[in-house]
């Protein structure tokens, strides 16, 4: 075995992978940049070597660089974590000139799934299933007919030069099929010049499935089972989890058994992944197969219950796996969120800045999150937006939803925007805890963009329970004052008015050990919690049903938020929440005025003058933020009137630039 | 004797009505509460005992003897706020717009000579069109009279005033004097003379709330300390912001039950000072990890950005926090926020509230408008007030303390009491490279050498130990165990007995 080995990471996956090496009794050396001399996996490694700047171009890219850091702390060993240089054959070959072991599969499988055509190929030669589809010149529709046949409707038709679905035309039957091939062709040769045209299987309600397989150097290949990543973002997984609630046994395995085939085919060692599409019919197509250790691994590992990453070190030690396939067993099932710090209420704009509070949850059998993140660190604008990857466990798909729930509800995080609310609302979409997943599911569910989870009768009613819990809390608190000439009336005597959403509910709170009764509405309610003032979280139960809400105190009452619902909640005693009624209605200032700075900055630039006529799309400022200048466009046309930021400014978020007439 | 009874009970409900119910639909129409019912939102439910609810005016002139309404335009009394008293005003703009008689005055002076006899607070709640026109000088020596009153108690009780209607004229005055002036928006004004004098006066043309709305004189004049949305949110804050106080200079400030434990760690503000010494970083995010709850009230948030003023606890008890803030001109002394300061530290003074300084500062802001502004005289505010304060005064520099702005920030040499220092503290006469530039004026244009020398002054002075070899800084601590140093060193100075030379006054260069 290592006795030392070089993690070519960062972030949360170098982190993880030290861990294991820990656990192993193999010393760990980190490799970093300049933005990352603080970071967490350069604390937890044993030693660590700086490697450039930045840029991941001049750090974590260079293969150079890293293979002489291994050298110069007599490292073994190099694990290449994912992304960066995990799938580079070249520095394979580097590493493996160098004398050193790379932890991961051959040079050979690794090109060989590299190349989108070669792969393809030697999947359709191992037997495995792959989308049909034909791409060449076609003589008529006649011809195009008769292949749309041979591959089965439903079809999809488009000039194989455009890019993406551009001009992409969906077929359901022969008619359709006749006209959608005259457009593309001639579309094709119009717009491109080229009139090859493609015709693939159209897959309706499609799922990604991947498969995880485990090989050793002595020739065993294993699967261990699958992986459901239908919940994306423009590609972009965002949620996992293993099983998947679509596939049965029996596609199971012939899932595994197809991405086994593949993978003797080119002599696969370590971790690898075969990615399938699923169609509604649980026909399933191969993609393209990862050589490396997936960002959504934990979730195969809480299953399993073994170690990926100690299972690669040991392979690429030279050790067998010492299994088979009847010893991998599949228990219970395991959720996966990607903690992004992005804005899901500003189109998931990314957002970097200091971490000022980061609390995730703790840890536990059935919870894990593995970070590279702490609070106080600066996430920068030079790398993956994620920051952590929450996993939970439960015996059924169930209770580890139910677990994840409490899980996001429990994760508070401050400085900068991140997208837990919108992983809240998913994981209570009652499509989602039907399974009924797809690679469109985003893009159906929220096809404007995110606005918020949706209220729910339960969210409801543990909000305004919190809220008196709260309340009554800091009222007894407040009732012990030094130097009081009356006492104050008992928390218990009064009534109190819990407004939410233009609903106001009367509510009496009797304090008990450890809790509260709640008589709200003519019914009573039974509360647990042992919050006290400060606390970020309120977590409790509400008669024994478990309620985790995040916590902001406001001028007047709470900011409450669960399942990316966030409401404002205030408790009043009666004669006051009857006064409100003679408050005035503040509109909020609209915005569609003002440009706006969207981040803190400086102003560098001013692009345009009062009484400017600008278009939509026109540079009206500049601001710099960590190093990097933004161009902040018009949105819309329009007539600046003021400016209110000059050059050299330092600004706040939502700090008024300019304003339009 | 029930018709006995029953009289006064008929003579409550009229006086209860005030102007009556036409003109409270009108206030309410306006988003704004009655006079009673701000009472009512301010006060303990039950706790207020009414004075002078019969009280009239004695104006005869004008057909005035025809019109009058018991209780003449404002509510007086006393209540309690979470149980401790307070005395308590509230103009009532339903009868005569609120305006101010001889009487009116009469019963807002009884509340703050009882309030200064027994050490309670006064809070007034302002609604009022101005002076009562129709008694002339009377109104004005009624203005005066509440004056001397609001002169003599400062110091004494605490004074708070809540602007909720119109203030105008003479009247700015008496809540000028008070210790806090909290503004609701779009409803409350305050100025000496009208949009529509100031129009014929010089010309300009502007509006009400341009003029002397919270806006205006929470960013631009700090008149006002706070801005609340509204009536009701205005008391709850006042409440709020009540429980911080001592009621009276002769009382230790309040300690509330915490929840918030004196050791508490917080590991991230051994990062929150950046590597690069040009990066800013809010300061408060510092405040909300040290004090109790992470719970701050901040006063006068939009003035003077630079310089942070504020209540909060620490294991309970009241601190006052003055703190520069490197996120706005990089925290430096300017006119505003020497003034911004000084006042807070000359009111926690008063009130034997603890003074915790957090320091981050470059030095002064060059320039002619501060020199011609006179910064000379407004720094010297926030030097003296330091300087002649005899609460516990704790002093933590997370960064710069350079020049002279060292020397003001609470600094050991003004009986700073415990001065810590962070490691990233630089405490300096300047930045390395203007000291280097005149230190070495002759190797001034060999940009090599001045380099050199730069750093080398950076490696002596870029850190807190120098000041602390000649015990300037009385300990350097890490940053995450701020708060506990600060909680012991607070139970510490409880028995801190410090008194000023007697004096008739002082001669603060106002």
């Amino acid at each position: 075995m290592f006795e030392k080995i070089l993690i070519a990471n960062r972030g949360e996956i170098a982190c993880r992978i030290i861990k294991t090496a820990k656990r192993m009794g193999i010393r760990t050396v980190a490799v970093y940049s300049d933005a990352d001399a603080d970071a967490l996996h350069v604390e937890m490694a044993d030693e660590h070597v700086h490697i450039g700047e930045a840029p991941a171009a001049q750090s974590y890219l260079l293969a150079d660089k890293i293979i002489k850091a291994a050298k110069d702390t007599g490292a073994q060993a190099i694990h290449p974590g994912f992304g960066f240089l995990s799938e580079n054959a070249k520095f394979v070959e580097a590493v493996e000139a160098a004398g050193l072991v790379f932890i991961g599969p051959t040079i050979h499988a690794i090109s060989a799934m590299g190349d989108k055509i070669e792969s393809k190929r030697l999947a359709q030669k191992a037997g495995v299933s792959t989308v049909p589809g034909y791409i060449g010149e076609i003589a008529d529709d006649d011809e195009a007919v008769k292949i749309a046949a041979d591959i089965g409707y439903p079809v999809m038709i488009k000039a194989s030069a455009g890019g993406g679905g551009k001009g992409m035309r969906i077929a359901w039957d022969e008619e359709e099929c006749r006209e959608g091939f005259l457009s593309a062709r001639s579309e094709a040769r119009s717009s491109f010049g080229d009139e090859r045209i493609f015709i693939e299987k159209y897959i309706v309600e499609p799922r990604h499935i991947e498969i995880q397989i485990l090989g050793d150097s002595q020739g065993t290949v294993l699967y261990l089972g699958e992986r459901e990543c239908s919940i994306q973002r423009r590609h972009q997984k965002v949620i996992e989890e293993a099983p998947s609630p679509f596939i049965d046994e029996a596609t199971r395995k012939a899932m595994g058994e197809q991405a086994v085939a593949l993978s003797k085919a080119v002599d696969y060692r370590s971790a690898g992944t075969v990615e399938f599409i699923v169609d509604k019919d649980r026909n399933f197509y191969f993609l393209e197969m990862n050589t490396r250790l997936q960002v959504e691994h934990p979730v195969t590992e809480m299953i399993t219950g073994l170690d990926l990453v100690e299972q690669m070190i040991k392979v690429a030690a030279g050790q067998p796996l010492g299994m088979t396939q009847e010893d991998i067993r599949l228990t219970g099932w395991a959720i996966e969120s990607r903690i992004y710090a992005e804005d899901p209420y500003r189109n998931f704009l990314p957002s970097i800045g200091r971490l000022t509070r980061y609390r995730p949850p703790a840890e536990t059998g059935s919870v894990r999150n593995d970070t590279g993140v702490f609070e106080g660190a600066e996430i920068s604008m030079y790398y993956d937006p994620m920051i952590a990857k929450l996993a939970t466990w439960g015996e059924t798909r169930e209770a580890a939803l139910a677990e994840m729930r409490t899980s996001l509800d429990q994760f508070y995080i401050r400085g900068i925007a991140h997208n837990i609310p919108f992983l809240g609302a998913v994981m209570a979409h009652p499509r989602f805890a039907e399974g009924r997943l797809s690679t469109n599911f985003i893009a159906e569910e929220y096809p404007d963009g995110f606005e918020g989870g949706v209220m729910t009768p339960e969210i409801e009613l543990a909000m305004r329970a919190a809220a008196c819990f709260i309340h009554a809390v800091e009222t007894s608190r407040d009732s012990q004052m030094p130097g009081r000439i009356a006492s104050v009336a008992a928390v218990q005597s009064r009534e109190w008015i819990i407004h939410l959403d233009d609903s106001h509910v009367s509510a009496r709170i009797y304090p008990s050990q450890g809790g509260a009764t709640l008589v709200m509405g003519g019914k009573s309610f039974e509360l647990a919690s042992d919050w006290t003032p400060g606390k970020t979280v309120f977590s409790g139960t509400i008669d024994g049903r478990p309620v985790t809400l995040e916590l902001d105190r406001l001028n007047m009452g709470y900011q409450l938020s669960t399942s990316g619902v966030s409401k404002t909640v205030t408790v009043l005693p009666p004669h006051v929440d009857r006064l409100m009624t003679h408050m005035p209605e503040k509109v909020e200032a609209d915005t569609s005025k003002f440009l706006l700075c969207p981040m803190p900055g400086l102003v560098v630039a001013i692009n345009v003058t009062e009484g400017d006529e600008v278009k939509a799309g026109q540079a009206l400022a500049v601001v710099e933020a960590m190093k990097m200048e933004n161009i902040l466009r018009a949105e819309r046309d329009g007539t600046v009137s003021a400016i209110k930021a000059g050059v050299g400014d330092s600004l706040a978020v939502d700090q008024v630039i300019l304003e339009f007439e | 004797m029930k018709e006995i009874l029953k009289e006064l009970e008929d003579r409550r409900a009229q006086a209860r009505l005030g102007g009556g119910q036409k003109r409270i639909d009108a206030q309410h129409a306006r988003g704004k509460l009655t006079a009673r019912e701000r009472i009512e939102v301010l006060l303990d439910e039950g706790s207020f005992e009414e004075m002078d609810m019969f009280v009239t005016h004695r104006c005869t002139d004008f057909g005035m003897e025809k019109m009058s309404y018991p209780g003449d335009g404002v509510v007086t009394g006393s209540g309690t706020i979470n149980g401790r008293l307070v005395y308590v005003f509230s103009q009532d703009f339903t009868v005569f717009g609120g305006s101010l008689s001889e009487t009116h005055a009469q019963k807002i002076c009884k509340v703050m000579d009882m309030a200064m006899r027994v050490g309670a607070p006064v809070i007034g709640l302002n609604d009022s069109g101005g002076a009562r026109i129709q008694e002339g000088v009377a109104s004005l020596a009624g203005y005066a009279d509440v004056f001397q009153r609001n002169v003599l108690a400062s110091g004494v009780v605490p004074q708070i005033s809540v602007i909720m209607g119109p203030c105008a004229g003479g009247a700015v005055y008496s809540p000028a004097m008070t210790d806090m002036i909290f503004m609701v928006k779009d409803s409350s004004y305050m100025f000496v003379t009208g949009p529509d004098v100031v129009k014929t006066v010089t010309n300009e043309v502007v509006t009400q709330e341009e003029l002397g709305g919270a806006i205006t004189h929470n960013t631009k004049s700090a008149v006002a300390d706070k801005a609340f949305e509204n009536d009701v949110e205005a008391l709850m804050q006042t409440r709020r912001m009540f429980d911080f106080l001592s009621l009276n200079n002769r009382e230790a400030a309040p300690v509330r039950p915490s929840f918030d434990g004196a050791d508490r760690v917080e590991l991230s503000l051994d990062s929150v000072v950046p590597s690069n010494p040009n990066k800013p970083y809010d300061m408060h995010e510092v405040i909300e990890k040290i004090v109790d709850e992470g719970d701050f009230f901040e006063l006068q948030p939009l003035h003077a950005r630079n310089m942070i003023i504020g209540l909060a606890r620490m294991e309970g008890q009241t601190v006052g926090i003055v703190a520069n803030q490197p996120m706005v001109l990089a925290g430096c002394l300017d006119i505003d926020s020497s003034k911004k300061a000084a006042r807070f530290v000359r009111f926690c003074d008063c009130f034997n509230i603890p003074i915790l300084t957090l320091v981050d500062v470059p030095g002064f802001l060059p320039g002619t408008a501060q020199e011609h502004g006179g910064i000379i005289k407004h720094g010297a505010k926030l030097l003296f007030a330091f300087g002649e304060a005899t609460v516990p005064k704790i002093t933590v520099i997370t960064r710069k303390a350079y020049g002279g702005a060292y020397d003001v920030m609470s600094s050991k040499h003004l009986r700073g009491d415990m001065n810590y220092a962070w490691p990233t503290a630089e405490i300096a006469v300047m930045g390395a490279k203007g000291a280097v530039e005149i230190i070495y004026r002759a190797e001034r244009d060999d940009a090599d050498k001045i380099a050199e020398r730069t750093k080398a002054y950076e490696s002596h002075f870029a850190n807190p130990f120098v000041a602390a070899s000649k015990g300037f800084i009385d300990e350097v601590i890490m940053p995450h165990s701020t708060r506990k140093r600060i909680c012991r060193s607070l139970q510490v100075l409880k028995t801190k007995s410090l008194e000023n030379p007697w004096k008739k006054h002082d001669n603060i260069p106002l």
